[in-house]
């Protein structure tokens, strides 16, 4: 057992965890926090993504114990880091997820929720194909990736509406 | 862009884009995945499973795993009692079919690689699969039958005791059956001076991979057991529970919380399932289970898997006269819940939206020593499609004509409606030309043919492919006597109740559950608008059959069209049981009463009253009339007449190097006409997820077995699911013509996408490669099977007949064809 200290979703925590345990199992069964799943054992789909330090990470590959002393976002704490937080309470880019229909079954919604904040961050205004690319790592099996897509370019500010989620015309044209 | 609703009283919630309800959990990690359910003592399963595929269980031995720490039971099929059941195949296709029991612990021998040996139970997950591990099975191989062209060999058998790999034989000839004419007969007629194609497709074997791992739970609570489970079927459930274990219905509640995706793959009682409610029902503790996405992909069922013969015979001018088609399904191991049934859904759809004279459909059904198949999006129709739509382009090819005028000749006209096809079925409504003339336009179809014959002209090592997908699917599953005319073993009605509370809020209760379709969004729109009540005042409770008591559940498109359905009917219930109630209350006598916007008015005055004034008076029941009951609930269930009939036409353009093999999808869209639209967000998503699911299996998705039955593509390293860089962005839009089946006028779209997409991706590469003398390529179309398509030629199948012919764009003649002969992949 190691002794492991860490701030979650503006939480400060102290626990003994076996040093095995992976970041995402402390987060679900020792924490509770069940908002940040599991899709694989390969570090393939990026259900489990995180923010560690302000970054995305899978956090199924990342030991609990590395995790030691940092400050750690998961999607039940995400709307409470945005200055810009809506009305609602919710983070601009849930508002996007929402407002463009960028879900279906929801299973992959936290961790690309998570991988587009930290891509956002990152590159404010991506083009189309760079938000392809920054959302690779994470799999979505229900919504063909086209109403993420929407939702990335709407939380960018690029996007006026979430109708333009139906029809693509100028972009595809661009490809 | 936006649908068109034909419905006369346009409301202002149906074909309104409603962001959905379910959201506010999803997006912020709210949720109930079956996963996050945590009791009070719970234990922890985990499964040895077998590493060989066919195998003879010769010893297991258990004590090193009983006696590491944390561990409560170690189990193999002998602890076992008979209350663990037999897995249940609900659909024999015929009555001699022959079915291996399936028992949810193999007993003696094993026939996949996956299949379960022993349960740990532990004290947390970690400990019960770190015993797994420490479970010793001694295995004598034996000789596993991996491959279809194998298995009908029954040179090795996949259950040696049955003495035959197949399974059963399924037939369906429309001279028999009174709709057409004799295949035979307008094959040889076509010999003379016609033109005969003969095609052997391959429709690749396919895994679900929805994104949430199967997980159950178990609560065991005195003589009630609540399961929890990540499943699509939580009525069906329940049913196979008690038909299993002896438990009475009364005593089973299944509760599907949050389901992420299914896609077919959750609609099994499985193994894990019955083993879960075995152990908690032994150990008189709550029991989860969750599998490892490894485990899900080589245990939970797979789809697809069939080799397709096909003849095709038709005038040489292009007119189809009959088609026949010899298909061979892998079963895998055992026959799955509908797994036996899939091919035969698939039997009513090979003729698609055209008008065939004669069809004969000859499918055979076989085991091997592979994870079991079963319904996979599109069950049975997107197999069909691909088969047909491809061949509609071979038939243009040999024509000499462009692929859309080979539909066009042969389709069924608008005017046609309704129309009885050589399958039997009765097609309610549907507009060919008109989905398939906007589709021409959105996509600048003969501009794209110019820019095509440029490169075909120059040369260009990319050239430019157009793939043509006019289909039509049959969904809404199902009327019930057609289901029991197939000897299915369940009915496809849906049930649904409204209760107005107290406050004059509606609750709706469906028996269609959901796993990421939004239904709690579509059916409170559809509620909204019957009662006249406000979208955010309903509330939609399903999965659970403690509140959803009734239900046939969410699979083959069906929620909508059958379990909306059912919905309004109830509503209407609700609206006449209140209409003398409201008299009654106004003082006014029924005939004197309008309702509209919620509210019954008195004609001619101001009185009234809102639907939820009256259901708070109905709750005090101070002053109603004589001999009504205090409530304003109803219940209904609706069994469809008829299927319906989706149908749309695709249109995809593909780049292909020429020397590399490489393929890339330039440009896709569709016209989808599938009746009338509730919320066309929502459906717009069901499009776009389903076109990439079809777009992974014409490109990159495949289960590979090697020969002694290891999935070679066992884990999301090897099974390529498409990432938000391998697609594009989709254009999308819709012509309507209303279902005639249900009164909302709607189709089911939830499998469309992936029936239509897969054939006019594949249609695009080989017409690309048509020049080169290409005429098929092997799914998935990856770049080294279509560097060897070009760099060996395939012939793909042969002709008979009148001479072939190709369409050359750039003159919009024929020519002959030089065709370099050579195996078909
Ligand atoms: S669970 Fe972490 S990447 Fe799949
Ligand atoms: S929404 Fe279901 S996996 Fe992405």
């Amino acid at each position: 057992m190691t002794r492991i200290s860490m701030n979650v979703d503006g939480m400060k925590v102290t626990d003994d965890v076996a040093p095995r345990t992976l970041l995402v199992q402390y987060l679900r069964e020792g924490l509770g926090k069940t908002g940040t799943v599991i899709g694989c054992d390969t570090s393939n789909c990026g259900a489990c993504t995180v923010h560690l330090d302000g970054d995305s990470v899978k956090s199924c590959n990342v030991l609990a114990v590395q995790a030691d002393g940092c400050e750690v976002t998961t999607i039940e704490g995400l709307a409470a880091t945005a200055t810009d937080s809506s009305e609602s309470g919710l983070h601009p880019m849930q508002e996007a997820f929402r407002e463009c229909h960028g879900l279906q079954c929801g299973f992959c919604t936290p961790g690309m929720i998570m991988q587009s904040v930290d891509l956002i961050k990152r590159n404010p205004q991506p083009s189309e194909s760079e938000i392809r690319e920054g959302i690779e790592g994470n799999l979505c099996r229900c919504t063909g990736y086209h109403n993420i897509v929407r939702a990335v370019q709407y939380a960018s500010g690029q996007l006026a509406t979430a109708a333009d989620t139906r029809g693509a015309t100028e972009e595809v044209d661009a490809l | 862009m936006t649908a068109v609703d034909a419905r006369p009283d346009k409301s202002s919630e149906i074909g309104r884009d409603r962001r959905r309800k379910e959201d506010a959990r999803l997006i912020t990690g709210r949720t109930r995945w079956t996963d996050n359910i945590n009791l009070p003592g719970m234990l922890h399963l985990a499964m040895v499973r077998s590493p060989f595929a066919h195998a003879r269980i010769t010893g297991i031995d258990t004590s090193g795993a009983e006696t590491s720490e944390n561990v409560v039971a170690v189990l193999a099929a002998k602890d076992f009692d008979e209350s663990l059941g037999v897995c249940i195949n609900a659909w024999p296709i015929t009555p001699d079919q022959k079915a291996p029991a399936h028992p949810p612990v193999a007993v003696d021998r094993v026939t996949f690689a996956g299949e379960i040996v022993a349960v740990v139970a532990a004290r947390s997950a970690a400990a019960a699969r770190d015993a797994a591990e420490l479970v010793e099975v001694d295995y004598e191989e034996l000789p596993a039958v991996v491959s279809l062209e194998e298995a009908v060999k029954d040179e090795v058998l996949a259950h040696p005791d049955l003495g035959t790999n197949k399974s059963a034989l399924w037939v369906f000839d429309s001279a028999e059956a009174g709709t057409g004419g004799s295949v035979d007969e307008a094959i040889s007629t076509a010999q003379n001076g016609g033109i005969v194609l003969e095609r052997t497709y391959r429709q690749q074997r396919l895994i679900p991979a929805f994104m949430e791992p199967r997980s159950v739970v178990c609560d065991p609570t005195g003589e009630q057991f609540t399961v929890w489970s990540a499943t699509q079927i939580p009525h069906i459930l329940r049913f196979a529970f008690a038909a299993t274990t002896g438990v009475p219905e009364s005593k089973i509640r299944v509760i599907a919380p949050d389901v992420g995706g299914g896609f077919g793959g959750k609609l099994q009682q499985t193994p894990e399932e019955m083993i879960v409610f075995a152990m908690a029902r032994r150990l008189g503790k709550p029991v989860k289970y969750t599998e490892t996405r490894s485990e899900s992909l080589l245990a939970a069922h797979h789809g697809r898997d069939q080799i397709q013969k096909l003849t095709l015979s038709a005038t040489k001018d292009g007119q189809v006269t009959g088609l026949k088609v010899e298909l061979d399904a892998n079963l895998g191991a055992y026959v799955a819940i509908v797994g036996g049934g899939v091919p035969v859904l698939g039997a009513f759809m090979f003729n698609a939206i055209y008008k065939f004279p004669a069809y004969q459909f000859n499918c055979q059904t076989v085991l091997t020593n592979t994870t079991w198949t079963d319904a996979y999006r599109g069950a049975g129709r997107p197999e069909a499609t691909y088969a047909i739509e491809r061949l509609m382009d071979e038939l243009a090819a040999e024509v000499g004509v462009d692929p859309l005028e080979i539909r066009e000749k042969n389709w069924i006209k608008h005017e046609e409606f309704p129309f009885t096809t050589v399958a039997g079925l009765t097609y309610d409504s549907g507009n060919y030309e008109a989905a398939t003339a906007k589709a021409k336009e959105m996509f600048g179809y003969d501009e794209l043919r110019r820019e095509q014959a440029e490169r075909r002209a120059n040369n260009d090592p990319i050239q430019l492919g157009i793939g043509i997908s006019t289909f039509t699917e049959m969904c809404g599953l199902a009327p019930s006597r057609v289901l029991g005319s197939l000897d299915y073993g369940a009915g496809g009605w849906e049930h649904a109740e409204v209760r107005l509370t107290p406050t004059g809020k509606v609750e709706v209760i469906t028996g269609a559950s959901a796993h990421g379709q939004g239904h709690e969004t579509a059916f409170s729109q559809i509620v909204a608008d019957r009662l006249g009540v406000p979208f955010e005042d309903v509330e939609v409770l399903h999965g659970d059959t403690q509140i959803a008591a009734k239900g046939y559940d969410t699979y083959g498109s069906r929620s909508l069209v059958v379990g909306g359905e059912a919905l309004v009917r109830a509503a209407d219930k609700v609206l006449e049981k209140a209409k003398p109630i409201a008299a009654h209350l106004l003082e006014a006598s029924v005939d004197d009463l309008e309702f509209s916007g919620g509210r019954w008015a008195v004609k001619g005055t101001d009185q009234g009253m809102a639907i939820g004034e009256l259901a708070t008076a109905v709750f005090a029941a101070h002053n109603l009339p004589d001999g009504v009951e205090a409530n304003l609930d109803s219940e209904a269930t609706f069994d469809p007449d008829n299927f319906n009939f989706p149908h749309g036409t695709h249109l995809c353009a593909m780049e292909v190097d020429t020397e590399t093999g490489a393929v890339k999808m330039r440009r896709y869209i569709c016209c989808d006409d599938i009746g009338n639209i509730i919320n066309p967000l929502i459906v717009a998503g069901q499009v776009h997820g389903g076109l990439v699911q079809g777009i992974a299996q014409a490109l990159w998705e495949d289960a590979v077995y090697d020969d002694a039955g290891t999935l070679v593509s066992g884990s999301f390293v090897d099974y390529l699911l498409p990432t938000a860089a391998d697609t594009i962005s989709f254009e999308i839009d819709h012509t309507t013509s209303p279902a005639t089946t249900n009164t909302l006028g709607t189709k089911g779209v939830g499998e469309a996408g992936t029936i239509a997409s897969t054939p006019a991706v594949v249609n695009a590469v080989v017409d690309a490669l048509r020049p080169l003398g290409v005429h098929d390529v092997a799914m998935p179309c990856t770049p080294e099977r279509v560097w060897r398509a070009i760099n060996e030629g395939s012939a793909g199948g042969e002709t008979t007949g009148a001479a072939a012919a190709h369409f050359d764009p750039s003159t919009g003649m024929s020519g002959n064809v030089d065709r370099t002969e050579g195996d078909a992949q």
